[in-house]
This record gives C-alpha cells, structure tokens and sequence, in this order.
C-alpha cells in the first residue's frame, strides 16, 4: 500500500442501529477512518439479534457483522450520568459522530448537535430519519418498505397489471447511507479551511425522491401524470419500446435502448418496422408483444450471439448461482474473508470504491458488544 | 455561510447518469462543474428522451441531472481539442470520466499522463463493469447491469420471471460511490498533497447494493433467496412483511412480531401460527390470511388501526398521491420555480441546497471558459 487509505486518523462515533447509519460508518471505515460503535449495555445493536436463515458468528448475527464489520464497540447507558459524561469525553476526541434516533431523542438524551458543537466545535455531526425532523409523518418508523411505499416507488417496477412491486433490498437504506457519508465527507473537507464541523441531515424519504428524480422531473413537467407501467417485461415506466426483459426458450434476456429499425431487422421482424420510431413509447406495448413472441422462440446465448457482435446493447439475466461463476464477478475482486475473535470466518462483499488500483480490504468481523469500552472510555 | 466545497473546480468529461449524476452531488455541495461535450449535440442524454418530455428543446432527464452545471464542447478527436482539455483538466481539483475503459489514456487524458503536469490531482473514473476480465469491454447500461448482477430476482412474488428496479438504480449507487470516493481522497489531499485515482462500476455497485443477502447467500451453501408467492418485498426475511391489497388501496407491513399482529381486530386468523418457526416456513400461509384479513377495510383505516398498535405499516402512494401528502411538502423536495426540478437529499447546517438552474444549452460557457482558462 503506497499511500494511507483517505480517512486514515480521522474517528467516526456511530451511535446507529441497523442499515442506515452504520452502513454510512462502514463506508467510513473502508475508507480508512477508526468507527466505534456506541450501544446501549443490554443487547446492543438490535441488528445483533436479527438472526436470519439461523446465521451468525461469534453469537451475533450474521447481517451484523455485514455492517458493522472492522468497528471498535463501546457500551454505554446514556441514561446514566457519569456513562453520558464518558461518552461526552469521547466525543471531545471525535471528527464525526452519527446518529439515526428518531428526532428529538439526542436532544433529550444531551447530545443535540448545539450541545455537541459546544463540547466539540470541530465535529461532523450526521443524523439519519425516515422522514425529516418536521411534518405529520415524523413519528412513522424510519423503514426502508414504508419509505418506499409512500415514495411511489413501488409503482415504478414490474408490469402494468401487478399491485406495487417494492425493491426486495433496502436499497433507500444504502443510499441514504450514500448521501450521509457524502455531506460528511465535504464538511470535513472545508473543516480544512474553516477549522469548524458542520451539521449533515439525510432521510430515506428525501432519498427516495432523489432516486426517482428523473423519473419525478419528466412527471412534475407533464402534467402531473401518473406514469403507467409497460404491461410486458417493464423495467423503467418512462423507457420507449423495446426497453426490457424478456422471456427466452431457456431463460430470459434484458434489451436496453435499440431503434426500432435496427430491432426488426435484427430479429427478422417486418411487423416491426411498420411502427415509425415515433410511436416506440405510445405503441410500446404492441411493439413489445411482438418482441416478446420471437424472443421466446430461442434460446438466450442464440439471441446474444447475433445481438452483441451488431453493437445491440442487451445482456443474459443471470441469477445468484449463475453470477458469482462469472469470470465477470472473478474479475470485480467483491469479495473478502472475515474473522470473528472466536476464529470463525465468513465471506462478506468488500468496499465497491477502488482507490489508487486497491481495493480495500478488511480482515476482522463486528466486535463483540463493548470490546473496546476499557480502552476508550476513562 | 460557506458550502463545503466551494472554491473547487470539477471538470466532468462523463455522460449520461452515472458520472454526471457524481458531479451534480458535488455541485451541489459548492463545488464548480464544467461539463466538457462533444461538438456533435454533447452529452447523449440530452437526445435522450424519456416519454417525450422536454425543456427548451433538451431532454428533461438532462436537466435534472446536470443543474446548475456549465457546459464547453472540445472535439477531442483533434489534437487542438485534446490539448484545450489537457489545459482545461490541469486547472481542475476534480476530472470525472465515464468512457470505456482505455479510451481515456488513448485521448491522453488519463490519470497518469494528468498527473504529470498536475500532481495531486482527484480522477474519478465510471465503468460498467471494472478494468479487467471478459466483461470490461461491455456498455456500461443500467438494465443491463442489473441483468446480470443477480438483483432481478429479489423483486417480485415468486411466480414472476425476473423484475428490474423500474429506476436506474446502478448509475445512481455507482455515482454516490464515486463521490463519496473522491471526497475521501479530497480529504487526504488536503492533509498531504497527495492525488488519487478513484474507481468504481455499475455491477461493483449492485453487488454493494445487495450486499446484505449476498453475504447470507455466500455463508449458507449458496442457498438461493426465495421471492414469496404473494406481496413480496424481501428475499430472506420472515413473514409478516410485503405489500397487500386492502378494500380500496394497498398497505405496507414491515418487521412486525406475528403473535402481536394476531392479536389486532380483524387478523386473529393468525393465531394458528403459533410454531416460532412459522413466520420463516409458513410465509406464504400467513400471507394468504392476511390478503384475505386486509381485503375487509380501505387502506386508510387500517393504517390508523395499525399504527396505533405499534405495528411498522405506510399506505402505499403514487406520485399524485405523495405530492398532495402535508408530509411532503414539509421536506422541500421540489424546487418551486419552474420548470420543476428535484433538490438535493442533503441538508448541510439546516439548508437544503435548491435546484433552481435548468442544465446548460451545449457549449452555453464555451466562449468565456475559453478565455478564463486560456483554452
């Protein structure tokens, strides 16, 4: 490693439980900072006990060590005094500090961003809601289904006839996580210059608006109108025919962006080229139907080997099984190995953030609840 | 008060979503963005329509993503337009790129030849899939990523074949990644004068999107995720959770304890999966009852019904629907002057920063950034 990673000396205190919060501290740590998790005495993280498929590692669960791999754990009961003054001599040696409480609970609890600014001055300050600090909708559980739900995201995927489809990951959480650990970043960049921290608020509620911001323009400057799933392989309301996936002989296959002259010569489709390339969004069904049709007649490495050598942008949808055999996947180097202080190991995905040609790597799993308290609080 | 990055110049050499959608967070930080385009109608996102909807005669998809930017256009197929980039990305704190891999060195634009005359300085670089392996030499395209990215059949009920995310889901976690990349190497330039390279891809973003099920799926012998038969909305996790049908509307359940939730007036059927293992064997079972249990009253009530006993629900909205929500107006999210754009999600010291500028018309600053940069 020629170079220290980026954040190298910097502390980060993570006072966040599951996704949001500590997967922005997790980015943090990759990116080279010193997290310490700070958790309340009796069970710590709730993630540690979110056991799925029976999965975990040195006792915690498995999803916990996914987050919260590399950090440093110090218990505390910030309901008790001299616990908070601790904390509070912690936070004196902090660059960053994250939080994803409802609003107004660090207020009450004494470590507001006015009262940690006075202990602190230099700190970054980042909280994570589900909805924003003001508004009817403050109270609601700051979860990534919900948050998707009222977003109207989930009218953007799967086909016309279907309920809402929502993403079936958290993909409001990671972003949301992606947007804090940006204003952070920033406002530790001009604490280079001004000497001060800075106050960074996200939401997955104003995340989610971000996500569909392209989408939301073209609905905002069209009349308010509600945009209407393709009945057939939708993948993007707003994509023109024949944008989508598609049902093969053996499998399926997704077809981005293609003229409709250069699709109905490619797939042998006369019918096709009777829709001028005007009509590929009003007349998207139809010309999809036809696609649709002469798709599932083969199958889909037939498809991609007269597709790809004419420059025709599509692709195999793989699966799980199928992705990680991939020299594709090999190529990436996503993966890594940890390990628990019990010795036991798991394979978990590494940071997708490349500096300087490296990737980095961690080696340790999450800590054992308050692993680390003896050392960092006196 | 100061936006964090104002006083950096952000030279953005990228198209369509993914890299410009990195440099319009930056932009909004404070940072200063010139777009560099091709003479030959620039950026391909602003021809490219979605739905056919348009702001001064440009794409309205390129207006959303590049607000607030400027924009010059250098033929960088000419040595006199490759050496007023050179110029141009030698004055910048920041280069963003998005060709595909090796067409950058080969214009001479690279990071190496950059970092010649201009040491310390931040190249962030976008692919599809990476630099090496067989598949490096593909279009870097959203669907098409996602397509092979195993992410398709998370989403969905377990009879549909695979369901993309209806919204360009890796250009945008690939562009949150490259920026926060290059605020990171920022930071450290500042401390050490030291530039970096910083690189990322669609697909090494869908997998970190994924990362929670992946990691399950690598440490249980490659046990696939099951879509459950009806109102999935997760690969993995018990039931209840997923999206059901009321009387008039659909409702969101999320995490919430079965035996609690069968206790609710009008859910007692659920008493009968009694088996702590029920929630994991028997998903679709209880999902049945509840589709039949929520078809009894309107979306609404049981919202109210629900969330007064604790239980984690929303209603699930259309843009309509959310836009008229006293919630959402609370968050500012739209910018009020017209045409309507996006704000950022962030809000810096209180303030959310305002998209009120449409994208530039091509080469809109050539002239006077030809003139400040000695181009």
């Amino acid at each position: 490693m020629p170079q220290e990673l980026p954040l190298s000396g910097v502390r980060v205190l993570d006072f966040a439980q599951f996704l949001a919060g500590p997967v922005a501290a997790l980015r943090l740590c990759d990116l080279g900072a010193e997290v310490i998790k700070i958790e309340r005495p009796d069970g710590g993280d709730l993630c540690r006990g979110m056991i799925v498929n029976d999965q975990r590692l040195d006792g915690d669960s498995l999803v916990f060590h996914t987050f919260n791999r590399g950090k440093k754990s110090v218990a505390a009961d910030l309901k008790k005094p001299s616990e908070l003054e601790a904390i509070k001599r912690l936070i004196e040696t902090a660059d960053v500090m994250i939080h994803n409480f409802r609003p107004g609970v660090m207020e009450r609890i004494g470590l507001g961003y006015d009262t940690v600014r006075g202990l602190n001055p230099r700190i970054v300050y980042g909280a994570v809601s589900g909805y924003g600090t003001k508004g009817p909708w403050v109270k609601k559980p700051g979860q990534d289904l919900l948050a998707q739900s009222l977003s109207g995201i989930a009218w953007l995927s799967g086909n016309e006839d279907d309920g809402p489809v929502p993403t079936g990951y958290a993909m409001l959480d990671v972003a949301t996580a992606g947007n804090l650990v940006q204003g952070i970043l920033a406002c530790l960049v001009r604490r280079g210059t001004t000497g001060m921290g800075g106050l960074v608020e996200v939401d997955l509620m104003s995340t989610a608006v971000d996500m569909t911001f392209e989408q939301l323009t073209c609905f905002l400057n069209d009349e308010n109108r509600q945009p209407r799933r393709h009945s057939i392989g939708n993948a993007n309301p707003y994509q023109p025919a024949p944008y989508g996936v598609y049902k093969t002989a053996d499998g399926y296959i997704a077809f981005a962006m293609t003229p409709l002259s250069k699709t109905a010569e490619l797939l042998n489709a006369p019918e096709i080229a009777d829709f001028s390339q005007d009509q590929a969004f009003e007349k998207l069904d139809d010309i999809k139907a036809i696609v649709a049709r002469i798709f599932e007649t083969k199958p889909t490495q037939v498809w991609l080997d007269k597709l790809e050598p004419a420059g025709v942008w599509c692709a195999p949808v793989l699966d799980w099984p199928q992705f990680v055999d991939t020299d594709g996947f090999a190529a990436l180097d996503a993966l890594q190995t940890i390990t628990g202080s019990s010795g036991a190991t798991a394979v978990t995905t590494s940071c997708p953030i490349r500096i300087d040609g490296a990737k980095t790597q961690a080696s340790k799993a999450g800590p054992a609840l308050g692993a680390d308290t003896a050392e960092l609080l006196s | 008060m100061t936006l964090p990055l104002e006083g950096l110049l952000i030279v953005d050499f990228s198209q369509f979503v993914a890299g410009p959608y990195a440099s319009l967070k930056l932009g909004d930080m404070g940072a200063r963005v010139i777009k560099v385009e091709n003479p030959d109608g620039g950026d391909l996102s602003r021809r490219h329509y979605l739905s056919g909807t348009e702001l001064e005669g440009t794409s309205t998809l390129f207006h959303a993503v590049n607000s607030g930017k400027e924009s010059v256009s250098l033929d960088l197929k000419t040595h006199a337009g490759r050496d007023a980039a050179l110029k141009l990305a030698e004055s910048a704190d920041v280069v963003i790129q998005n060709f595909r891999p090796g067409v950058i060195e080969r214009l001479g634009l690279g990071y190496a030849e950059l970092c010649k005359s201009r040491p310390g300085i931040i190249f962030g670089s976008i692919s599809g899939y990476g630099n090496v392996g067989e598949w490096a030499k593909l279009p870097g395209q959203d669907l098409l990523a996602q397509a092979r990215s195993g992410i398709m059949w998370l989403s969905g009920n377990a009879g549909d074949g695979p369901v993309p995310v209806g919204l360009p889901i890796a250009d945008l976690t690939a562009g949150s990644n490259l920026a926060q990349g290059i605020l990171g190497a920022l930071y450290r330039q500042a401390r050490t004068g030291e530039g970096a390279l910083v690189e990322t891809s669609l697909l090494e973003a869908l997998v970190d999107l994924q990362f929670e099920f992946l990691t399950t799926y690598m440490n249980n012998g490659e046990v696939d995720p099951r879509r459950a038969a009806h109102g999935s909305a997760h690969g993995y996790l018990p039931a209840p959770y997923g999206v059901f049908e009321t009387a008039n509307g659909h409702i969101a359940l999320a995490m919430s304890a079965l035996e609690k939730l069968s206790q609710v007036e009008g859910l007692e059927a659920l008493q009968r999966f009694a088996d702590p293992d029920d929630p994991f064997s028997r998903r679709d079972d209880i999902n049945i009852v509840l589709r039949g249990a929520f078809a009894a009253k309107p979306a609404t009530e049981w919202e109210t019904q629900l969330s007064d006993a604790g239980h984690w629900c929303a209603q699930i909205l259309n843009w309509r629907d959310m836009l008229q929500s006293k919630h959402f107006k609370t968050l500012e999210m739209l910018n009020q002057t017209s045409p309507r754009l996006v704000n950022s999600p962030l809000r810096l010291d209180g303030f959310r920063a305002q998209r009120d500028k449409l994208g530039p018309k091509l080469d809109a600053n050539g002239s006077e950034i030809m003139r400040e940069f000695d181009l």
